[in-house]
């Protein structure tokens, strides 16, 4: 209930009540998308949906940085270890 | 699907776990995870034994299920038996046991019982039989009460007279407040619900900041999130600092959802005091409909016997839902207590500690390190080994 689901906004099957058709793994179900109003939600939106509601868009520029933060940090640690191996201290 | 497995990469993991041991410098530090669902995510994936051992993750009070007291299962059972009644919930809520038995047991004796995904859901079944009255078990923190909310106000637009919401929705802030005032907190750093935040944005955290200088970061819910969340903790402890962070930004803006909190405002008010379970009775921590919704308020509608229940003796759930104690160290724990027979609530939720330690947590290591095991571990993990 509280861990949410992320789909895919197809179309509006009902605009005036905010519902819209959202794919989830292939799965097509209507969830009500009125919260996200606001933000201009449309199909091929990424969006999160809690029991039967799209609470938030998945903002996929964040998604990206996180990751590549993610990804870098990795990285940084493997050029650090590349390093260590070198080392010749004696 | 979306950011589900970019979020799961087991190298990146190590990496980051390396950085955490190199910044806590073996330092014993307590992080609690607030939410039921960073508490899934934790024993599902291996995530203690990933971790530094000396970075102890402590479960919160985060589980809608697990916090709502005896007394409120007793009332929603009331409820289900009334004659002509269409009582829904979510499919967590049915075994929870009451006093005198769960909504499973009702609808054995005939309660008409049913499952519903949504609030919507129950909303349609109301449509659907307009001789019945159709309840609906609103439960859950923030993330779930605008659900309930959009459902109410679409119930109140549409004129749907045989709908009503038996509301139990609770607030997270109360409650983290709750456990910074007791006695035995003993914790360094928070992860905060991601999903109540995306809804209630970061604000409401400042205070665990500001007033008791605690460091907060309000994380997703894979792996790597967790992960990367209490790096930042500890990178926060290590400069120094204590902040608001946002690990989820993906999903969590810093002003959250402002139309869900508007739904929210215009159907449901604070209740003066609500009772926790373990956390006993916290000021304005719950939510209740306003009273120009009476008439979809099943409180107002049925009667309700609203009486206190006291926790069965043998249960330690209270110790659990504040960190008190781990899942394994209470007493009935995978004996008495099981997801099949379960005497507390955190052993029915699967964002319970207890079930989800129960599931997953008895094959980790930091389990076996910290030498309480319930079954013999290693004969345990060669049964994983060989069934996996
Ligand atoms: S094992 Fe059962 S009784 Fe003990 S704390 Fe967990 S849920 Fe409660």
């Amino acid at each position: 209930m509280c861990l949410g689901i992320p789909g895919q906004i197809i179309d509006f099957v009902d605009e005036e009540n905010n519902i819209a058709r959202a794919e989830v793994s292939g799965v097509r179900r209507n969830v009500n998308v009125g919260l996200l109003r606001g933000e201009g939600i449309g199909p091929g939106d990424w969006v999160l949906i809690h029991v039967g509601f799209a609470m938030s868009k998945l903002d996929e520029h964040e998604a990206q940085e996180t990751l590549k933060l993610l990804y870098e940090m990795g990285n940084a640690f493997q050029d650090e270890l590349r390093m260590y191996e070198t080392s010749q201290i004696e | 699907m979306k950011y589900v497995d970019e979020f799961r990469d087991g190298e990146v993991a190590r990496n980051l776990s390396s950085e955490i041991a190199r910044l806590s410098k073996g330092k014993p530090l307590k992080i609690m995870e607030v939410c039921g669902g960073h508490t899934h995510t934790i024993y599902k994936h291996g995530i203690e034994d990933v971790l530094p051992p000396n970075i102890d993750m402590v479960h919160g009070p985060g589980c809608p299920v697990c916090v709502l007291p005896m007394g409120r299962i007793d009332d929603a059972i009331a409820i289900a038996r009334q004659p002509n009644v269409i009582f829904t919930t979510f499919g967590d809520m049915m075994r929870v046991p009451g006093s005198k038995g769960s909504l499973l047991d009702a609808k054995a004796d005939g309660a008409d019982v049913r499952f519903v995904y949504s609030p919507l859901d129950a909303l349609k079944l109301a449509h659907q039989h307009p001789d019945k009255q159709v309840v609906f078990f609103a439960i859950g923190f923030e993330t779930t009460a605008p659900s309930t909310a959009v459902t109410l106000l679409r119930a109140q637009a549409e004129g749907i007279k045989n709908f009503s919401v038996f509301c139990n929705h609770v607030m997270i802030i109360p409650g983290i407040k709750a456990i910074l005032d007791s006695p035995d907190m003993r914790l360094d750093g928070f992860l905060g619900p991601g999903h109540v935040c995306m809804v209630i944005g970061m604000r409401p955290y400042t205070f665990i900041a500001r007033d008791y200088g605690k460091p907060v970061v309000l994380a997703g819910f894979e792996p790597l999130d967790i992960i990367q969340s209490v790096y930042m903790t500890v990178k926060q402890l290590d400069e120094g600092r204590c902040e608001v962070e946002n690990q989820y930004a993906r999903v969590v803006r810093p002003e959250g959802n402002p139309k869900a909190l508007e739904a929210m405002g215009r159907t449901m008010e604070l209740r003066p005091f609500f009772e926790w379970r373990g956390l006993g009775f916290i000021n304005h921590s719950a939510l209740k409909l306003r009273p120009e919704l009476a008439q979809w308020d099943a409180e107002t509608k049925f009667e309700v016997p609203g009486i206190r229940v006291a926790d069965p003796k043998a249960c330690q759930c209270g110790e659990v839902l504040k960190g008190v104690i781990k899942p394994w160290e209470c007493k009935v724990f995978g004996t008495a207590c099981t997801p099949e027979t379960p005497i507390g609530t955190c052993m029915v939720s699967s964002e319970g500690a207890c079930a989800a330690y129960f599931n997953y947590g008895r094959f980790s290591l930091a389990a076996q390190r910290s030498r309480l095991p319930v079954i013999n571990l290693t004969q345990a993990a060669e049964t994983a080994v060989k069934g996996s």
